[in-house]
């Protein structure tokens, strides 16, 4: 699957209440929240963003609290992908389980903000438009890509179910 | 090759009975809160929704926005009682029940040595000194857990802590793990499970060793973990009146010759109380240091320090003193119970004579909820475990995080205080 738009840069540890503050958690719905995404921080994200482009961030992007909220405002306000150089492992498992598209990459610091990008996904490979440079990120433990491909979890969750029974 | 305790209880808990990357594992007990339990719920129902795997094996908590804020979070929590009743889970806690999760749950006995427990909130790493493997997840994962009563983990490499020397005086738990992210950061220990260990660890109450665990995560933990001990099973027995019999061969250690990704060992004699500054946990400076700071606000509670010592270290340094005019002092008892015993040793009544209010117990100001939120330009100390930027409120407010000993001397000076310069 190649992913295309374009880049919103972010530091080290965004964590989870720059995501989506907590006043918003009384809400479980994806659009609500992605119009709050990141409003602590970058007020207006959710306005300036367009269906399809990706967010970049440093290290231990996702890190505090547990809510499964923060990956579903990042989905709702439209964006397609999350890159960064290392996650914050309760957010990982989060946006992996509702279908949020991640990679890790060591080399995000030759993206700049506003780049226009070009991603294979299951390559892992990053093309920033008008540079010749690719850059490359961390494979998936095949275990993980399986969920990946399902879609997420409940899908994967689901279909073992469905062959448990007709064992 | 050796094993690690949290090598040992993944172990335990995997079906083929040997250790690979990725394990799946069979799960003692889950939760969640009236936050991450509706979307749990709504997970639930995509994945089969007919039956959950151990109706006794799962817990709701209601503790985030309770008593409910508006009229959002009072539904999410009718939304969660009414799939209670629905599938006969006895164990649905609201407020008067119940209080912080983390701290209620310990207290009843829920989680036990070697359990292997997962919870939807990220600082269910606290149960780790009770020497269960306590891990945070989202809501999606931990309806994977109510349907299946298993949960994919990639197993984990540990990094061990050893704490030795004399705690000075006025310094606690609460220093000794926001020296720790101090010294490996906020993304020290990603992944990777937190032992805690040495003579400091083994001479601290287990209340000290909630706190401990508790803020694992803020160093990016997969968890803390403290092996169990004649404390942990006497707490057990005592407080949550576990039949002695339950926790039998319960107090598993590491082995000796077992791999960790790394030792830390420190000598912590001299250590001042230390405080985190705006906006990580990892910012942290001896609070001799931050006495110019003035504040708007003290909150002394959260699943990381509002147990009874706790409360008992803030009305020793409270005790016929005044708090700051024009400071707010909020005490909030994290259970009914810490509330009651509180009460009965006359902590209360020295809070509210010295001019602090006591909210029931929440996690409310801690995240942000209600119960105490700052407005523009403020600024609070808290025992809470975050002070990321608009933590508490306002994006443009401050947190500082440190001990109930330093946040009530504080408390009385209406600025930063070192606990020895209003007390003995």
């Amino acid at each position: 699957m190649i992913i295309k738009g374009r880049a919103h840069k972010f530091g080290d540890n965004i964590n989870t209440d720059d995501i989506i503050a907590a006043k918003y958690l009384d809400s479980q719905d994806e659009k609500f929240l992605g119009s709050k995404c990141m409003e602590n921080i970058y007020p207006n994200f959710s306005k300036q963003v367009k269906k399809g482009d990706i967010i970049i961030a440093g290290k231990n992007f996702g890190c505090g609290s547990s809510r499964e909220h923060a990956p579903l405002a990042i989905k709702g306000c439209g964006v397609s992908l999350v890159v960064a150089k290392s996650f914050a492992r309760i957010f990982y498992r989060n946006s992996i389980n509702i279908g949020l598209p991640l990679l890790e990459c060591k080399e995000v610091g030759s993206i700049k903000d506003k780049d226009f990008l070009e991603v294979d996904l299951s390559k892992g490979e990053i093309k920033i438009v008008g540079k010749s440079k690719v850059l490359n990120s961390e494979k998936f433990p095949l275990f993980l890509q399986e969920i990946i491909d399902r879609g997420g979890l409940i899908a994967w969750l689901r279909r073992n179910l469905k062959k448990r029974r007709n064992r | 090759m050796g094993l690690t305790l949290a090598e040992k209880i993944f172990l335990r808990h995997s079906p083929k009975k040997r250790l690979e990357d990725f394990v799946y594992s069979n799960i003692d007990f889950c939760f969640a809160n009236d936050v991450t339990g509706p979307l749990t719920v709504k997970q639930f129902y995509k994945i089969t929704g007919k039956r959950v795997f151990n109706s006794k094996k799962i817990a709701f908590v209601c503790d985030h926005f309770t008593p409910a804020k508006d009229k959002n979070s009072a539904n999410n929590v009718a939304f969660l009682r009414d799939f209670s009743l629905r599938f006969k889970i006895p164990n649905f806690f609201d407020i008067n029940h119940c209080g912080i999760e983390h701290v209620f749950l310990a207290e009843k006995g829920f989680v036990k040595p070697l359990d292997l427990v997962v919870g939807a909130d990220s600082h269910t790493c606290t149960f780790g000194a009770l020497g269960a493997l306590a891990i945070g997840v989202g809501s999606t994962d931990l309806a994977g857990v109510m349907a299946t009563g298993t949960c994919w983990f990639k197993v984990p490499k540990t990094l061990k802590f050893i704490y030795k020397g004399k705690l000075s005086k006025w310094v606690s738990a609460k220093d000794l793990i926001l020296y720790t992210i101090f010294k490996i950061g906020v993304d020290g220990a990603l992944y990777k499970v937190m032992e805690f260990s040495g003579p400091v660890i083994k001479a601290l109450n287990m209340e000290g060793r909630f706190t401990i665990c508790n803020m694992a995560i803020e160093a990016g933990a997969k968890t803390g973990i403290i092996e169990p001990d004649e404390k942990t099973l006497n707490y057990l027995k005592r407080l949550a009146g576990l039949n002695p019999q339950v926790l039998n061969n319960r107090k598993l250690k590491s082995d000796p010759d077992a791999s960790y990704e790394e030792i830390y060992e420190w000598d912590i004699s001299g250590l001042e109380p230390q405080v985190a500054c705006p906006h990580l946990p990892s910012n942290v400076k001896p609070v001799s240091k931050l006495s110019s700071v003035k504040l708007d606000q003290v909150v002394i509670g959260s699943c990381t320090n509002g147990r009874i010592s706790d409360l008992r270290v803030a009305a020793k340094i409270l005790k016929g003193r005044r708090v700051k005019s024009n400071l707010r002092v909020i005490v909030i008892p994290a259970t009914p119970d810490i509330y009651k015993q509180a009460l009965k040793e006359g902590l209360i009544k020295i809070f509210i004579e010295s001019g602090c209010i006591i909210s029931p117990p929440t996690c409310g100001p801690c995240l942000g909820g209600h119960m105490g939120i700052l407005g523009k330009g403020e600024v609070s100390l808290a025992t809470t475990n975050r002070n990321f930027i608009g933590r508490m409120g306002h994006p443009e407010s401050f947190v500082y995080l440190a001990s109930p000993a330093v946040a009530s001397a504080s408390a009385i000076k209406g600025r930063i205080t070192h606990p020895q310069e209003v007390a003995k």
